[in-house]
């Protein structure tokens, strides 16, 4: 019996395993465009990155978070609480700025939190956002009350529609434009990709993933960095909760629901290793990007939700088999 | 060529990976009821052959043939069906589980799916108590040394009926007592009629234990000297690196500066004895001790990898407190870790991250931004300067040599202005040929003025590198030598317990 390891690689498999996901990214697209009704519709592409948006903020940093060994669940309900928290200081007269800061500031504090209970007291951070993810939720029901907090603040909810560049059809009518949530997910994929390659916090970071000991043996202040990564996890998290709050209106402590599941996966989908060491922004690009698409095509073709759910799930599983598989060759 | 076949035949066994032939058409018998040395440099296939015998990586050609039959193996339950096991260098067991579970692991004796907890542990007795070492089986495993730890592998492997046992680099981590226990119960297991095959790169081991020997190079298969008698340690080298080498130390005095280190008192976890030591620049302290001396954890309180509680540390003559690493690498003085794959490398990050982790701080712009420019320039000038053997700067680690990663490492370290090199078992489980690389370099930096300490449990390595010799016994020091005066019977005689020294 003959083994394939022994065989030459061909160039066709070393490109699988460079770009694998981008590849297949852009094999859905294809696919999805040619097959898809309205797929290809400006409107649809507008839609389709503004539902990808608020997974792809929060990924940005649970590619840090990934990357270093850890793990965040607590965004699934910063999120909402972030949106909550904004509305709340709006209706009690505060000003934007100031709910924004209030919302962040939030986010940075359960961040903090989170970060300094993993580092300093080396709890297993699953437990950890867990338990924090729980607290949180409850939060966000206390500050609202148990309801839905309207927000009436004309500057808030033109946050979400500001756009740039707006391309009008023959009628007036808006064809297609970037808005500013989707502006802000692409800066933040920009600006966390580049801490992430050309950083030492972000270099630290693989190293951390990598081999903590050694990390900390070779000087790198584990801690520190872990205890930055968590606090940025928060402050984005509620940033992408005060945007989505803006898009909707309200602040909804109900909001987002099982997204931490959905920013995790993304970021898994896309290669990012769940054990730490492993992970670029092209993956996560790719993994949110997959999981939106697929989702955006399943709603054009009418399937039932239920089964959206399954399809997603077999999507991960299937990916990360693939990725198993590639490293044992 | 024996004219009768071996009972465990090597047939043409070649294994390639992507681009890397690891094994190439290796063909060697051993023989039943002897001691079969595997020896080869790091990189010569030792290893992978061992693994390919395991099952634990099936060949891409070539077989095994086990007492006449011809065997595949592609699973570690087919090797062990065929009477194969491989105890390696880290062993394969479950720490939280007790000793008699982790000998019968995978097949426990059961009834209906219960496990028959009386019959497992009177087994496990048994088969330890035949090994000559009455563990209780209830033992949790992680409460046991190391050395016990082994011989609970090895029942392991006679529960199983294994013919063939392969030891890889087992007295790497062992006490000189345990490692002539280690000897005797591999001497049984030859009159037993076992076929033994022993991986070491200690020389006077496989001169004292073993029988036959075959040198692999490079993959290839050098030689098998059927009598071990018949040869000597210079002619097996040779085989081994396809030169000569005179002389390994290459020894020469330097003159010595002010002091470099100096420490005061310092305790902590163990080391129980307040300890003061000093080194100067350009000298090399050899700190030698059996294991569990307290060693390592003297350096590691030193490097601020363990909190002191109490001591001074003065480097270049400047008082310096050290509470983290970084405050060490900060005022100079670096540690090069005993167990590099745990505490040293990071594997799955290139030779280049693993060699600039230390020293881009003091490189970057801008309060964080990476200099490329200097990463490259520093990782190439490392690489050449150290003769580290990698293809480019940007493959993994993981895939070098342990000779290789050790000098990455100490390019690490090299990148960042040091004052003083605190060298934890520097050529631990690495092949000759790097080692005297590895003692150059050492010798090199002290004529540059480091001010070195080197942990070894190698005796020869700590005469032949050191100016002055510290001997550690129970977590202080028991005696400190100049070269001159340190003879290894001095130095052991301050190693051993002090209760047990008249015994041994």
């Amino acid at each position: 019996m003959s083994s394939p390891t022994g065989k030459p690689v061909s160039p066709f498999v070393t490109l699988l395993d460079r770009a694998g996901m981008q590849l297949i990214l852009g094999a859905l697209i294809i696919v999805c465009w040619l097959s898809v009704r309205n797929f290809g519709s400006p409107e649809n592409i507008m839609n389709l990155l503004l539902q990808v948006s608020t997974v792809g903020i929060v990924a940005t940093t649970m590619l840090f978070c990934l990357a270093s060994g850890n793990f965040d669940l607590s965004v699934g309900t910063l999120i909402p609480a972030g949106g909550v928290l904004c509305a709340l200081v709006l209706r009690h007269g505060g000003s934007l700025p100031l709910a924004i800061i209030a919302a962040l500031a939030f986010g940075a504090f359960v961040g903090l939190v989170n970060g300094v209970v993993v580092a300093r007291f080396k709890i297993n951070p699953l437990i950890t956002t867990l338990s924090t993810m729980m607290m949180v939720r409850g939060a966000a029901f206390v500050f609202a009350d148990g309801k839905s907090i309207g927000i009436a603040n004309e500057t808030m909810l033109n946050l979400a529609n500001a756009a740039f560049p707006v391309i009008y059809n023959r009628n007036g009518g808006i064809l297609f434009q970037i808005t500013l949530p989707v502006w802000i997910c692409l800066g933040l994929f920009a600006l966390f990709g580049f801490v992430l390659r050309r950083t030492t916090f972000g270099r630290n970071t693989l190293a951390i993933g990598g081999n903590e000991e050694a990390a900390r043996l070779a000087g790198i202040n584990v801690n520190s960095v872990k205890i930055t990564i968590f606090t940025l996890q928060g402050i984005v998290a509620t940033l992408a909760g005060v945007l989505l709050a803006a898009r909707l209106g309200i602040g909804d402590p109900k909001t987002a629901q099982g997204s931490e599941l959905s920013i995790i996966s993304a970021c898994v989908l896309g290669g990012v290793s769940l054990s730490g060491g492993v992970g670029r922004m092209s993956y996560v690009i790719a993994g949110v990007f997959i999981m939106g698409i697929v989702e955006n095509a399943m709603n054009l073709l009418n399937i039932d939700s239920f089964y959206q759910y399954i399809v997603r799930g077999a999507i991960l599983l299937g990916a990360v088999m693939l990725d198993q598989l590639k490293q044992r060759r | 060529m024996t004219a009768t076949p071996s009972y465990l035949q090597f047939e043409d066994v070649t294994k390639t990976y992507p681009g890397v032939i690891a094994l190439k058409g290796v063909s060697f018998g051993a023989n039943a009821g002897s001691i079969h040395a595997l020896m080869g440099e790091n990189g010569a296939g030792k290893s992978t052959l061992l693994k390919a015998l395991s099952g634990a990586h099936a060949p891409t050609s070539g077989n095994f043939r086990i007492n006449g039959a011809s065997h595949v193996f592609n699973s570690t339950a087919d090797a062990m069906a065929a009477g194969v096991a491989v105890i390696y260098q880290e062993l394969h067991l479950i720490p939280e589980m007790t000793v008699a579970e982790n000998i019968y692991l995978g097949h426990l004796p059961a009834n209906r799916g219960i496990v028959d907890q009386k019959k497992l542990r009177e087994q496990a007795a048994a088969q330890l108590k035949r090994l000559g070492e009455p563990i209780d089986p209830d033992t949790k495993l992680s409460r046991l040394p190391i050395g016990q730890r082994q011989m609970v592998e090895i029942a392991k492997a006679l529960t199983r009926g294994a013919k063939v046992i392969a030891f890889d680099e087992p007295t790497s981590s062992l006490s000189a007592r345990e490692i002539d226990k280690l000897f005797n119960v591999i001497r049984e297991l030859r009159a037993q009629g076992c076929v033994i095959l022993y991986v070491s790169h200690r020389m006077e081991e496989v001169f004292k234990l073993c029988d036959a020997c075959t040198v692999l190079r490079d993959g290839r298969h050098v030689r098998t000297h059927e009598k071990l008698s018949n040869i000597t340690p210079a002619m097996l080298v040779q085989d081994m690196v396809g030169r000569d080498i005179a002389d390994v130390f290459g020894y020469t005095p330097r003159p010595h500066g002010a002091p470099a280190l100096e420490v005061a008192g310092i305790t902590g976890r163990g080391v129980t004895a307040p300890i003061s030591l000093n080194v100067a620049q350009g000298e090399i302290l050899g700190l030698f001790g059996l294991v569990g001396a307290g060693r390592t954890e003297l350096l590691k309180l030193l490097f601020g990898a363990e909190c002191a509680t109490a001591g001074e540390i003065k480097v270049n003559g400047q008082p310096t407190p050290i509470r983290t690493p970084s405050d060490a690498i900060e005022a100079g003085l670096v540690y090069c870790t005993e167990d590099r794959k745990k505490e040293g490398i990071v594997p799955i990050l290139s030779v280049m991250e693993n060699c600039n982790m230390s020293a881009r701080r003091a490189h970057v712009r801008f309060g964080g931004l990476i200099n490329e420019t200097w990463e490259k320039t520093n990782a190439q000038q490392q690489i050449s300067s150290l003769n580290v053997k990698t293809p480019t700067p940007h493959q993994l680690i993981k895939h070098l040599s342990g000779g290789n990663q050790q000098k990455v490492i100490l390019g690490r370290w090299l990148s960042t202005k040091i004052r003083v090199l605190l060298l934890d078992e520097p050529t631990r489980g690495i092949d000759i040929g790097a080692k005297s690389e590895i003692y150059q370099i050492i010798f090199r930096l002290a004529r540059e003025g480091t001010g070195i300490i080197v942990v070894s449990s190698d005796l020869p390595e700590v005469l032949g590198l050191a100016d002055r010799v510290a001997v550690m016994r129970e977590g202080a020091i028991s005696a400190v030598f100049d070269r001159t005066e340190a003879s290894p019977e001095r130095v052991l005689a301050q190693a051993l317990p002090v209760e047990k020294a008249f015994v041994a």
